[in-house]
């Protein structure tokens, strides 16, 4: 019988799994995104740091240091849910899910919370090779995590959405190419956005990754483009919307149960 | 005592196509049940409505009393479903696989004696650790059926499972799943083999375009549509010397036996006494039973 504690084990054992699952190809899913991280760091440290000031005495290494691991962690978050998906529908053996008794509220949590932490994972092992590099305290840790827990669920929810609809590699390809590269290229990593000319600056407000990451180095600093509190209203809003979307697809089996 | 499933008025349509078209079935528990048809007849399509994959356009399905949509959470710990495709997780092992499907139904380590005698029972312990990728298609299969029964449902569903297995692994899955069948599980298989029905089915239904055109015991099925066949060597392998007294009764010429299809046992004593007359020599004579091929042709219409 589908009892409550069925319940918690069923959901427990599928985000083991998922867990496990980045965990065995971690060259891949964990030290691929964080040499690319460190990459970008040594290589526009080295470029700019000497010429760019964004935040009066902050340099621009430490400037760019929590951009870099808020990008890392949102396309890790995305790519961990998605990928999963995605492959167990082209492979075939989604079918092991959708046999068993876990309803669509258990594959939800067991999916995002594994993309959250796979995220968190990269973000926090960028964030420890970056400070042998340089001094970088976090002046609101709890800011810090919140962006990165809503941040990460909201690319979690928003990997379950692509991996649902997507039923082959390249258009899951295209997800990340036009959809998630753009914006987290354009949203803020790498300068302020004060320093855009005023039309650019309008349109990056409308970018939700802006948010995140303008949100996320306020806990570092203490200092943003805009209120912190303003971002992570934004952030938790796009991350409700998001897990509502996501939840009511897995409910009516979108794509998945025909 | 509840039945095992029970399929209620099922319809399945894909646009104009009716691919199940109004099913009314029920399935006693301990009973060996299967499904029989030719391609695109529905079997899988019924199957898979039963696991949950598919939903119906109109009717009901119930599993162990559980509806399947509205109390799938019960309906499926009722249900062990062994899919047709030859699927698997390539990221972990055998025993790995099998603990994650028992946990998804809420079993946790006190499962993994019976995960290890499932096992066995397969004939796969020495495969348990190894990566599910490494697994031949005869061992993939062999873990398929493993995962249908890690969390010990009463009903088992095989859906063509010996498709593309080699005649000794076949030989072995039919003996565990008859011993599973004896343990008291209700089985449904759908199969090609009208052999493998025959040997194994207590109770089939035969399918045609979405439809159920035979539902009995398999003896009654055998018994009803079964006349015997009267099969010939004749000293004569030219049609038209036969008497034309005989040409009534049905028969087929395989270059060298005739095949009479006996209406009534009297027709034997007419077929000899015409030969006789017609001084055509028996060379050799035996009776046979049809079997379910002969009777599946004939309901179906379509080859197997």
């Amino acid at each position: 019988m589908n009892t409550l504690r069925n319940q918690l084990v069923g959901t427990w054992t599928l985000l083991r799994k998922e867990l496990l699952r980045f965990w065995r190809v971690v060259f891949q899913t964990v030290a691929a995104p964080v040499i690319t991280g460190i990459l970008y760091l040594l290589i526009f440290s080295h470029v700019l740091d000497s010429r760019l000031e964004v935040y009066e005495g902050v340099a621009y290494m430490a400037f760019l240091i929590p951009g870099l691991i808020m990008m890392s962690l949102l396309q890790n978050a995305f790519s961990n849910s998605s990928s999963s998906l995605i492959q167990a529908k082209v492979m075939g053996n989604i079918v092991f899910l959708l046999l068993t008794p876990l309803s669509y509220i258990q594959l939800f949590f067991a999916f995002l919370i594994s993309a959250i932490v796979r995220g968190m994972f990269v973000g926090i092992c960028i964030y420890l090779i970056a400070t042998l590099y340089i001094d970088l305290p976090i002046k609101h840790p709890w800011i810090v995590f919140s962006f990165a827990f809503f941040g990460g669920g909201l690319m979690g929810a928003f990997g379950i959405i692509a991996g649902v609809w997507a039923e082959r590699f390249d258009q899951m390809a295209a997800f990340g190419n036009f959809v998630i590269m753009p914006l987290s290229m354009l949203s803020g990593v790498f300068y302020s956005i004060h320093s855009l000319p005023l039309s650019w600056q309008k349109i990056s407000q409308l970018n939700p990754f802006f948010y995140m990451i303008d949100g996320f180095r306020y806990g570092f600093f203490g200092q943003s483009d805009v209120s912190p509190y303003f971002s992570l209203s934004i952030v938790i809003l796009f991350f409700i919307v998001l897990s509502y979307v996501t939840i009511k697809m897995l409910k009516s089996g979108y794509k998945l149960r025909g | 005592m509840k039945k095992a499933i029970i399929f209620k008025n099922v319809k399945k349509d894909y646009g104009q196509l009716k691919a199940i078209n109004g099913i009314n079935l029920s399935i006693e528990q301990g009973e060996f049940f299967g499904l029989l048809g030719p391609n695109g007849a529905g079997k899988s399509t019924l199957i898979n409505m039963l696991a949950g994959l598919i939903r119906p356009t109109n009717g009901s399905i119930s599993a162990m009393g559980f509806d399947v949509i509205k109390d799938y959470q019960n309906a499926r710990h009722s249900l062990g479903i062994v899919p047709q495709e030859l699927v698997f997780d390539p990221f972990f092992n055998l025993r790995e696989m099998l603990r994650f499907q028992a946990g998804y139904f809420g079993k946790g380590r006190s499962n993994d004696v019976w995960i290890d005698e499932v096992i066995e029972r397969l004939d796969l312990t020495s495969k348990a650790s190894t990566n599910m990728r490494m697994l031949s298609g005869g061992m993939k299969r062999r873990a398929l059926i493993a995962q249908a029964l890690v969390h010990r449902p009463p009903v088992i569903v095989l859906d063509e499972p010996t498709a593309g297995v080699d005649v000794e692994l076949r030989q072995r899955l039919w003996e565990f799943v008859k011993e599973l069948n004896k343990e008291g599980h209700t089985i449904v298989l759908t199969t090609h083999y009208l052999e493998e029905a025959e040997a194994l089915c207590n109770r089939l239904a035969m399918l045609r375009t979405g439809k159920i055109v035979a539902l009995d015991t398999t003896k009654n099925l055998l018994k009803k549509f079964a006349a015997k066949n009267l099969k010939l060597r004749l000293s004569t392998k030219e049609l038209f010397k036969l008497p034309t007294s005989i040409k009534g009764i049905n028969f087929t010429f395989d270059d060298e036996f005739y095949i009479f299809e006996l209406k009534k046992i009297t027709d034997i004593g007419k077929i000899i006494s015409a030969l006789n007359e017609a001084s055509i020599e028996i060379l050799d004579m035996e009776t046979v039973d049809q079997d379910l091929e002969n009777i599946f042709l004939k309901l179906t219409g379509n080859k197997v």
